[in-house]
């Protein structure tokens, strides 16, 4: 890729004309993009880090600087504490499930087998369906009185009679009661993100060579010693890769608890992303916004550092 | 002996595959039914959630096509998303095109840079760009959502198409070059036309991107008739302090499954741009 290009016709180059010039075609062509990504993310990401060293409100955008006063604030705010912990455990808790679970299917979705289009679609639909719409079905599913899955509980005696394992009340609130608010949230960002996980997985799987596969076999390998020898190794970087993009978007994500929670009940599911939107735009606190939603930096940064180094190793091999 | 085994396997693959088909569908086969369902069947706690308790009904789908404002979240939706497609073609193809064939170094450092701005969540964002879209005087436009929502898109699409020039080689340009064309006339008369797919696998996602944005919608727009789909539906379809369900779901349905049938054909590709080259 980076090997000077010798065989440019010279006869093209002594053409002249600005069409021709390859270097100040090159910068022109990039310009917009180099423009537009300066201006749009380079400039707000510097505006978020200046607002959250100032004082400003909606109502009076004026940055008068107050050094990182928004930043202890945030830190001796309990719900403030809650968020990050429970941001951390959210992604961390399911991510690991997505791994495991993606994995496996992915194994299964590399055999053949009829009617693999409509398994395979039925299968992306949380990822390729507007994510809010998919949240509000959950919604509709996990609500407090018509949930069906309670009416299976209910159904198969488990719930909603006298001396029942789960109770005798007719319902389970799984968005009221913090721990099933908490899986509940779990559980759709595993929902979400495992398609995700699942198709790089997929392209991890389908990279090994055949013939290490089948030379292993000669040598008498079984299917398990196979898979910790060969696969496991052999795909732990794309593994890396599919854990550590899940990660950033369950980090970052503000949809399913706005959809499912707002953060309650009495914040209990709150993350930083909803704590910013509810503190920053609702509140009208700019400055404590911006503080807020940078203590997500550090891990964004720390994970494409990884991703990049991940990358580089992969091409290496 | 190992007919059985195979036999056993074969079930084991089709249960596995079933209960994630299940898993991952089930929240819209619930749209499915709550849509067809009158709201005496839907608000009965005995009937059997799973079925039809009573005759469907075209109530909910009548409601929501013609009592709300769905069909404008839709077509906000539309209009967003096209100029959208529009501004992320017109930055990204060159400057993917000039990342692509003249990186040398330092091209190769802009280019992961491009990428890594992806990562940068709107999450942080939001705050800076809905002062900085108010500034401009677009509080409460479409316009606003069109001037931000390429964030995401250019820095994804960008690094995309990258690859996608690089796998188109050299020599058909110098071919197309001593045939007369200009450098930049074989980039547009030649490479571009070679390069279908991938410009087609832009737009797929510059448009699924956009439609799936949420928080710089619920940022930057409350009026209604504003809305997109994305928030359109989920704040919206609310009576008084009482969820319409029947037409909620009905609307998340209409509003998901285009555009989740043409993702999943290019989601190899979206993918691809994740790996980053890694997996050949």
């Amino acid at each position: 890729m980076s090997a000077p290009s010798v065989s440019e016709p010279a006869a093209v180059a002594a053409r002249g004309g600005i069409l021709d010039r390859e270097s100040a075609l090159a910068k022109m062509m990039i310009a917009p993009a180099i423009l537009y990504i300066v201006a749009m993310i380079g400039v707000p990401f510097v505006l978020a880090v200046l607002y959250s060293l100032s004082d400003a409100t909606t109502g009076d955008p004026s940055l008068k600087f107050v050094g990182l006063r928004n930043f202890a604030a945030a830190l001796a705010d309990p719900v403030f504490r809650l968020s990050l912990w429970n941001t951390v455990f959210f992604t961390l808790a399911s991510q690991c499930i997505v791994v495991l679970l993606s994995r496996l299917l992915a194994t299964a979705l590399l055999k053949n087998f009829r009617g693999k289009w409509l398994v395979r679609f039925l299968i992306m639909l949380p990822w390729t369906a507007p994510i809010s719409l998919g949240t509000i079905g959950w919604l509709w599913m996990l609500d407090s009185i018509f949930s069906p899955i309670d009416w299976v509980l209910r159904y198969v005696g488990l719930l909603g009679v006298p001396g029942a394992l789960l109770g005798a009340g007719t319902n389970l609130y799984y968005l009221g009661v913090p721990g099933l608010a908490i899986s509940s949230i779990i559980l759709v960002d595993v929902w979400r993100i495992l398609p995700l996980a699942t198709v790089i997985q997929l392209a991890g799987l389908s990279s090994i060579p055949k013939d290490l596969m089948e030379a292993a076999e000669v040598d008498g390998a079984t299917p398990w010693r196979r898979t910790l020898m060969i696969t496991i190794p052999l795909t732990l970087p794309i593994t890396s890769i599919a854990f550590l993009f899940g990660v950033v978007f369950t980090f970052t994500d503000l949809v399913v608890v706005y959809v499912l929670t707002r953060g309650g009940p009495v914040h209990m599911t709150q993350v930083l992303s909803s704590w910013t939107f509810f503190k920053g735009i609702e509140g009208g606190d700019l400055a404590q916004g911006a503080a807020i939603s940078l203590f997500m930096f550090p891990v964004l940064a720390a994970v494409a550092i990884l991703i990049l180094r991940m990358a580089r190793r992969t091409e290496v091999v | 002996m190992p007919n059985l085994r195979k036999l056993a396997g074969r079930g084991g693959l089709y249960s596995l595959l079933a209960a994630f088909a299940f898993f991952g569908a089930f929240p819209f086969y619930w749209m499915v039914i709550a849509t067809f369902k009158t709201d005496h069947d839907l608000f009965g706690p005995t009937n059997n959630p799973f079925l039809f308790n009573e005759p469907p009904t075209l109530d909910h789908l009548k409601n929501l096509l013609f009592e709300t404002h769905f069909h404008t979240y839709l077509t906000n939706t539309l209009w967003v998303g096209l100029a959208v497609v529009v501004i992320t073609l017109v930055v990204a193809v060159p400057a993917a095109y000039s990342l692509a064939r003249w990186a040398r170094g330092w091209g190769e450092m802009l280019g992961i840079g491009i990428f890594l701005t992806y990562l940068v969540p709107p999450t942080i964002l939001f705050i800076p760009l809905s002062r900085f879209t108010s500034s401009l005087g677009l509080q409460e436009s479409l316009w606003s959502l069109i001037l931000v929502y390429p964030t995401f898109t250019i820095p994804f699409c960008t690094w995309l198409l990258m690859g996608f020039f690089k796998t188109i080689p050299k020599d058909i340009e110098e071919q197309a070059m001593i045939d007369g064309l200009s450098r930049f006339g074989a980039m547009w008369k030649v490479v571009l036309p070679l390069s279908i797919s991938g410009v087609l696998t832009v737009v797929v996602f510059a448009f699924t991107l956009s439609m799936h944005e949420f928080i710089y919608a619920l940022t930057f727009i409350s009026v209604s008739m504003k809305k997109t789909v994305s928030i359109g539906v989920p704040t919206e379809l609310v009576r008084g302090d009482v969820f319409q369900w029947g037409s909620l779901m009905a609307g998340a349905l209409i509003a998901s499954l285009p555009v989740a049938v043409v993702y999943t054909f290019f989601l190899d590709r979206f993918v691809a741009g994740f790996t980053m080259g890694a997996v050949k």
